[in-house]
């Protein structure tokens, strides 16, 4: 069970977003996509995950094409998307929002024991679970929207800037959450980031982009220590 | 005292008539975010279809809610074969904001139309099922009755099972989700498409009670021209704008509201002023509180 991204290209009208990406996540790793504002890194998320069409190439998920079919039909397979900037809803409460990551699954004694894992993992949400989730901090918030995902019992995690917005404390415990969430389900993830160390720290692999292309990839170690990415991505 | 209860009552009645039809505004402004003009029409052809099977069943209620199946299809219709298309067509650029309302418009003509075409101009009677004589206290007879109470039930009735839809179920969930976000409603697996069909047809079965329940609110007569209609249009939007256009809640304030006010300034201030009391509230409204009674301010536009 690997992701595989083969030649993947997306256009937003006639502008090219996404340029012959190529990358794999293998099961159980995670893969951090780095690079500046603009690198077209949320729009590769939105095509993995169906939300955005795809001009050509591949993209495959244990044997299942994810440039065919849309984001309803994807999460069914086992692929969960948290959207950038704090994917909850602020409308309903707490508890809603996380019911709303299980709604398409039939089995609801299953879907109690996910909410029941997302509590121990986040003790905060289940003390908030009848709040509105307007009330919730930025950081409660973020764990709000992780745990939504976790709800539809995915087996590929798609993260989009989890630490956006977020003060230094929390972007930490925020990336350490994710960590172990990988480990401890066994998910695959891919993690966009803006705040490349932070993110390569707790990755397998690294891919960085620019304009659309990779101009790096490789082990998360090797890219931390390769000079020309240091420069332009880690800042020093 | 006589005359105050009297009319709190009768505004009541009415309140509640056009909270129904705020209702069905709303839910289709939620999920489509279209100002459904057409509405009208449409409780005015589920109207027809209830009248239509009381010629073959001699029984309102089974005729309101074969009314209410009729509207609920009509609806759904509507947004699978031309909303659909129409948004998707004009999703961008100037017209996106307009080209739903004027279609909405055109839609309300051609109904009327068709209605017309089937069912001649003229004007044709719905037998109330209950008497709409007054209860009488003593001597006094109230224009209370045993029907306006009815309408009172039926609505109340309708709303704490539509409450308990949105508020308790996953068809609620849904139903919410898809409204607030449609992206992230996507992504938890909702087929939106689906839900905001659903949205419509729910929207039209709710349309369908409010105009049947007009017309034996008042002396029973439908006919395709009818002002009634054309009145209930009005009431129900400005009851949505002064609720909020939002919630199931606001609608009903919104409604009584709306009720309440005519019926008093039809009593104690003037007849010539009962068709622009809705007008003065609606400016009021709009004025003091843009956001509705329970809207937020600031917040997301509803």
């Amino acid at each position: 069970m690997t992701l595989i991204v083969n030649n993947l290209n997306v256009h937003h009208g006639a502008i090219a977003a996404i340029s012959d990406v190529t990358f794999t996540v293998p099961q159980g790793e995670l893969t951090a996509v780095i690079g500046s504002n603009g690198a077209g890194k949320s729009t590769l998320l939105r095509a993995l995950s169906g939300l955005k069409g795809a001009t050509s190439g591949n993209a495959t998920w244990k044997e299942h094409n994810l440039l065919k079919g849309s984001a309803e039909i994807h999460v069914r397979h086992g692929i969960s998307h948290v959207s950038e900037g704090m994917s909850v809803i602020p409308e309903l409460t707490v508890e809603e929002n996380l019911d709303l990551g299980a709604i398409w699954r039939r089995n609801k004694s299953e879907a109690q024991s996910s909410k029941r894992e997302v509590f121990a993992l986040f003790p905060r949400l289940e003390e908030r679970r009848k709040q509105s989730t307007a009330t919730l901090s930025g950081g409660e918030r973020q764990m709000l929207a992780i745990g939504r995902a976790l709800m539809s019992k995915p087996e590929l995690l798609l993260l989009d800037e989890p630490s956006l917005g977020l003060a230094p404390l929390l972007v930490k415990q925020i990336f350490e959450a994710i960590s172990n969430i990988s480990k401890q389900f066994g998910l695959s993830v891919v993690l966009v980031e803006q705040n490349a160390m932070s993110a390569l720290q707790i990755a397998h692999s690294g891919v960085v982009l620019n304009l659309g292309r990779v101009v790096a990839a490789g082990k998360a170690q090797e890219l931390i220590s390769d000079p020309a990415v240091r420069a332009a991505y880690l800042g020093y | 005292m006589f005359e105050f209860i009297n009319t709190l009552l009768i505004g009541i009645t009415s309140g509640a008539i056009y909270s129904l039809m705020a209702l069905a505004l709303v839910l289709v402004w939620r999920s489509t975010r279209v100002v459904n003009f057409a509405q009208a029409g449409q409780a005015l052809a589920s109207t027809y279809f209830g009248f239509e099977a009381m010629k073959h069943i001699d029984n309102f209620w089974i005729a309101l809610l074969i009314a209410m199946i009729g509207g609920a299809i009509l609806a759904a219709f509507i947004e699978m074969v031309f909303m659909r298309l129409l948004l998707k067509h004009t999703s961008s650029g100037a017209i996106a904001s307009v080209a739903p309302i004027i279609a909405t418009l055109g839609l309300l003509e051609v109904i009327r139309a068709l209605i017309t075409l089937k069912w001649g101009g003229a004007d044709v009677l719905i037998k109330a099922p209950l008497s709409n004589t007054g209860f009488s206290i003593g001597t006094h007879t109230l224009v209370f009755s045993p029907m306006k109470l009815a309408i009172i039930a039926v609505v109340v009735f309708l709303l704490s099972i539509l409450s308990i839809l949105f508020q308790k179920t996953n068809i609620g969930l849904s139903l919410r989700a898809s409204a607030f976000s449609p992206e992230l409603a996507r992504l938890a697996g909702i087929r939106v498409d689906l839900v905001r069909t659903f949205g419509w047809a729910l929207s039209g079965a709710t349309g369908a009670v409010a105009g049947m329940l007009l017309v034996v609110n008042g002396n029973g007569s439908l006919s395709p021209a009818s002002i009634e209609f054309s009145l209930l249009l009005i009431s129900g939007f400005i009851a949505a704008v002064v609720g909020g256009l939002d919630s199931l809640l606001g609608t009903v304030i919104g409604g009584m509201i709306l009720g309440l006010s005519t019926a008093f300034v039809l009593m104690y201030i003037s007849d010539s002023l009962f068709f622009i009391a809705p007008f003065i509230i609606l400016l009021l409204a709009l004025i003091i509180r843009p956001q509705g009674i329970l809207g937020k301010k600031g917040g997301r536009r509803a």
